[in-house]
This record gives structure tokens, sequence and C-alpha cells, in this order.
């Protein structure tokens, strides 16, 4: 489902499989815990680099699974919207620098999981961004569009993804300011790119703990959404 | 310290000296009574406040070495930055920062916290270095940060990747209004601005007003509480 492996400086956290990669409550459980993993075992200079195999990066939420519940559908989605939202928490919070490499599409929970890093690299051959919500009529969640508007800026930018039911090519989403990169063929490429991104980052060999700090006060209002103290002010080797 | 000259209705505010122009306790004091000195001036409502700086720097931050001597000095200069910077928001006048030489950390803040940033191309950078040094950015700065620069991605490049911002990228990132070859061509386009301004007219009081309704999310930080323990100091490694 996804694995966690460390080379060198760079924590490499992969959604494995052919499939979508869709957020269902055990997914979300290996996420989390591979991310908790990964935050005790970090130390000045790392940084992880998030991706997938295959067609998807993630097509979102596990909608057949809260399907199959019939009545007990509602229950099941709001059941998966309260759980994924620790996920871009501990994202928000990681103490090291985060990169999404985007090896294909990322729809709805599956593009927030992306938006959550801090560097977003796209395809520029395959793969879109798309928010199917408005298409299928399932509101969306506050805290998804408190991350829209954090990482967003432009008001034309946040109507085309969250609004209009796009699906964004990499070259739309550059443009627009919503990924950094779209730049590479392949999903190899991309992977690339974000190794030599985290491997200059990692040389740095900043502090984690005020690296994710400082990237809370960036993004207050989402931070409160997600129940994350922004001003953190424990310290330590005063 | 700091001198403060007059050219008809410009006023010409300078960090003077070759050095580094660390926002100590007393250079704090003396830049604040400097500007009620401007607020009280009889034409303030119709002047321009320039500030720029002699040498290489336009103010390298806080002074670190000094926090280390005695650490409740860290606690009382950001409270006198804080206070510096309420009243550039209220000053009933257009401010503009032209930036000859590095800002860093606190400096930035400083030179950021004019309503027009003009800085020489072809040396010295905007830098909010605390990521490189290990040092946690006080709350009101970085509202301050959010309300200064527009683009996420440029927030994020400048408090995350510390990046050194030279004229030419503060342009692109929407945080420098416009660069220029030298220090002496930059002041002479903030006196020329100042003085285009001047002839637009307008009354300072309500411009200041505005302003502050503009920058309302730093004033309530700036006048709010202290936090303590929110600007600590961890080292004193200068990346410059």
């Amino acid at each position: 489902m996804c694995t966690l492996e460390k080379r060198g400086d760079l924590f490499h956290l992969t959604l494995t499989g052919d499939d979508e990669h869709r957020f269902h409550p055990d997914t979300i459980t290996s996420v989390l815990s591979l991310l908790e993993q990964a935050k005790s075992q970090s130390t000045k200079g790392s940084v992880l680099i998030t991706t997938g195999h295959g067609k998807f990066f993630s097509n979102g939420f596990d909608l057949a699974w809260a399907q199959s519940a019939g009545h007990g559908a509602i229950e099941r989605m709001h059941q998966m919207v309260k759980s994924f939202k620790p996920v871009l928490a501990a994202l928000l919070d990681l103490p090291m620098p985060t990169i999404a490499a985007l090896n294909g599409h990322a729809a709805a929970s599956g593009l927030m999981f992306a938006l959550s890093h801090d560097y977003v690299f796209m395809r520029k051959d395959r793969g879109v961004l798309y928010m199917s919500e408005v298409d299928i009529g399932l509101p969306v969640p506050d805290y998804f569009s408190a991350l829209v508007v954090a990482k967003v800026g432009s008001g034309i930018a946040r109507r085309e993804l969250l609004l209009s039911g796009k699906k964004l090519k990499g070259e739309d989403a550059v443009a627009l300011g919503i990924v950094d990169s779209a730049a590479h063929d392949s999903a190899e490429g991309v992977v690339e790119a974000t190794v030599s991104l985290g491997e200059s980052l990692a040389a740095k060999k900043w502090n984690g703990e005020v690296y994710a700090s400082i990237r809370r006060s960036l993004y207050p209002e989402l931070c409160r959404m997600l129940e994350l103290t922004v001003n953190n002010l424990a310290t330590h080797n005063l | 310290m700091c001198s403060l000259e007059k050219r008809g209705r410009l006023f010409i505010l300078k960090l003077t000296g070759d050095g580094e122009h660390r926002l100590n306790p007393t250079l704090l004091d003396s830049l604040r009574s400097t500007i009620n000195q401007i607020r009280s001036d009889q034409s303030s409502s119709q002047s321009v406040l320039i500030t720029t700086s002699d040498g290489k720097f336009f103010s390298n931050g806080y002074d670190l070495a000094l926090a280390e001597t005695n650490p409740s000095l860290s606690v009382l200069m950001d409270s006198k930055l804080r206070s510096l910077v309420a009243d550039l928001i209220s000053l009933p006048m257009p401010t503009i920062a032209a930036v000859t030489g590095h800002a860093s950390a606190a400096g930035c803040i400083l030179a950021m916290s004019h309503d027009y940033v003009l800085m020489r191309r072809d040396r010295g950078f905007l830098y909010m270095s605390e990521l490189d040094i290990e040092l946690k950015v006080p709350a009101w700065f970085m509202a301050l940060i959010r309300v200064k620069i527009g683009s996420p991605a440029a927030r994020r490049d400048v408090m995350l990747t510390a990046a050194k911002v030279t004229a030419e990228m503060g342009v692109e990132m929407g945080i420098v209004d416009s660069a220029y070859d030298s220090a002496v061509e930059t002041v002479e386009a903030a006196v020329r601005l100042g003085e285009e301004i001047i002839r637009r007219g307008g009354d300072g009081h309500v411009y200041g007003k505005m302003r502050e309704t503009l920058l309302r999310e730093v004033l309530v930080h700036t006048i709010g509480e202290d936090e303590s323990g929110s600007s600590v100091v961890r080292n004193t490694r200068s990346k410059l």
C-alpha cells in the first residue's frame, strides 16, 4: 500500500501498486504511521519526497467503500474526511522540507495530499490535477478550501481549482501558480528532479523544529483548522 | 546612529556609519524618537519619509551578540522594533525604503515596513535568515510577511529557503517595487518618487489611517501582548 525508505538524507514515501491509491481508512492509517516514523527518525538535513507508482498519484477517497455501506455511506464519508485531517496536519507539522513528486493524476483528497507538501512537481507529459467534487456533487470539506486558499494565491487560480471542474495539466498548473514545476517527462524524470531539489535542501542542514515552526506560521488559518498550534513556544538546547 | 534631513517636504532618515546598523535598543530608541519628530512636524501630513543607510548594510537585524550577553535584551529589542513598526504603519505620510545594502531578518522587516521598497540591483539582498541561524520567527514578523508578500510560493521561498533576495528577484516576487544600478541612483529614485507623491497631493492623515486598515493584521500583533520566548536566540552564527 505504501512504504517509507531512507536513502541518505532523503525519506522516500511511496504509494505502491498500480491502483488509484485511494484514501481509505487503512491507507490513511498507514500513511499517518509512516509520517510519524519519518518524524521520529528525522535529523538536521532530512527531507521527505512523496510519490506513487503507476497512472495515479492518488484519485481521492475510496467512494466505492463508502457506497458499499448503503445507508451507512454518509457516515463512512464523514469518517474518511475526519480521519484524513491528521494526515495533512502531520505533513504541515513535519520537521523537514517536503516534496511531492506527482507520477500521475491527483484528484480531490489526493490533490490535497499533494498540496500539503512544501514543493509540488508534476509531469509535463501526463497527469492532471482535478477537484472532482463539483462534478460529483460532493461538498468540499472546510479544511480542503483552507489549504487551497493557503497555498494558491490568485483568485482566478482558486476558482479554476475549486469551482471549474477542470482537469489541469502540468503546464496549466504551473501557470496558475498551483505547482512549482511541470518540466519533466516521465515519472522517473520528476522523481529525479525532486531528488535533486531534496539534496540541495538537505545540504542546508536546517533544524527541523525551526523549519516546521516557520512553516506553520505561514499558514495560521489552515493550522487552526487542522488543530496545529501556530507559535510553538517549545524550546530546546537553549 | 541615525540622521534626519529635510529636503523640501521630504524627510530623509539615514542609518549612519559604516557598520551593520544592528537594531540594538539605542538605535531603536533613536529611530523612534526621530519618527516622533517627523510626526510632530507641521507639514507632516503633506510629506514623504525616505529611509536609507550608509555603507554595506541597510540593517543586519537585531544585535544578537548583545542578546547573548543578556537574554532579556532579546525581548526588549523585539518590543522596541514592534513599537517602531507600529509608528511607521500609523505615520501620516507615505514611506519609502531606499535599500542600498543588505537587509536581514529584523532589518528586512524594517525595510518591508515601508510602503515602497526601492533597491540597488548591483549589490545586497533581502534575507530572512532565521532558518539558517536557527532562530524562531516572531508571529508579528510573519504577519508582515503575509501582508506584504502576496504569492504563497514567494513567501515559502523567502521564509522556508532563507533565500537571499536580490533586487531583481525581489521585483519578480513582488516584494521590491523597482531596482537601480547603484546606491546613489536608488536614493535619487526615492527622492523623485517622493516628490511625485507630494505633487499628487492628498491628506497624509487619511493615508495613514488607510494604511493602518490595510496592515491591520500586523498592528494587532505589534500593539498586542508580548509573546515571551517567541524570538529565542539559539546561536549567533551569521551567514553573511
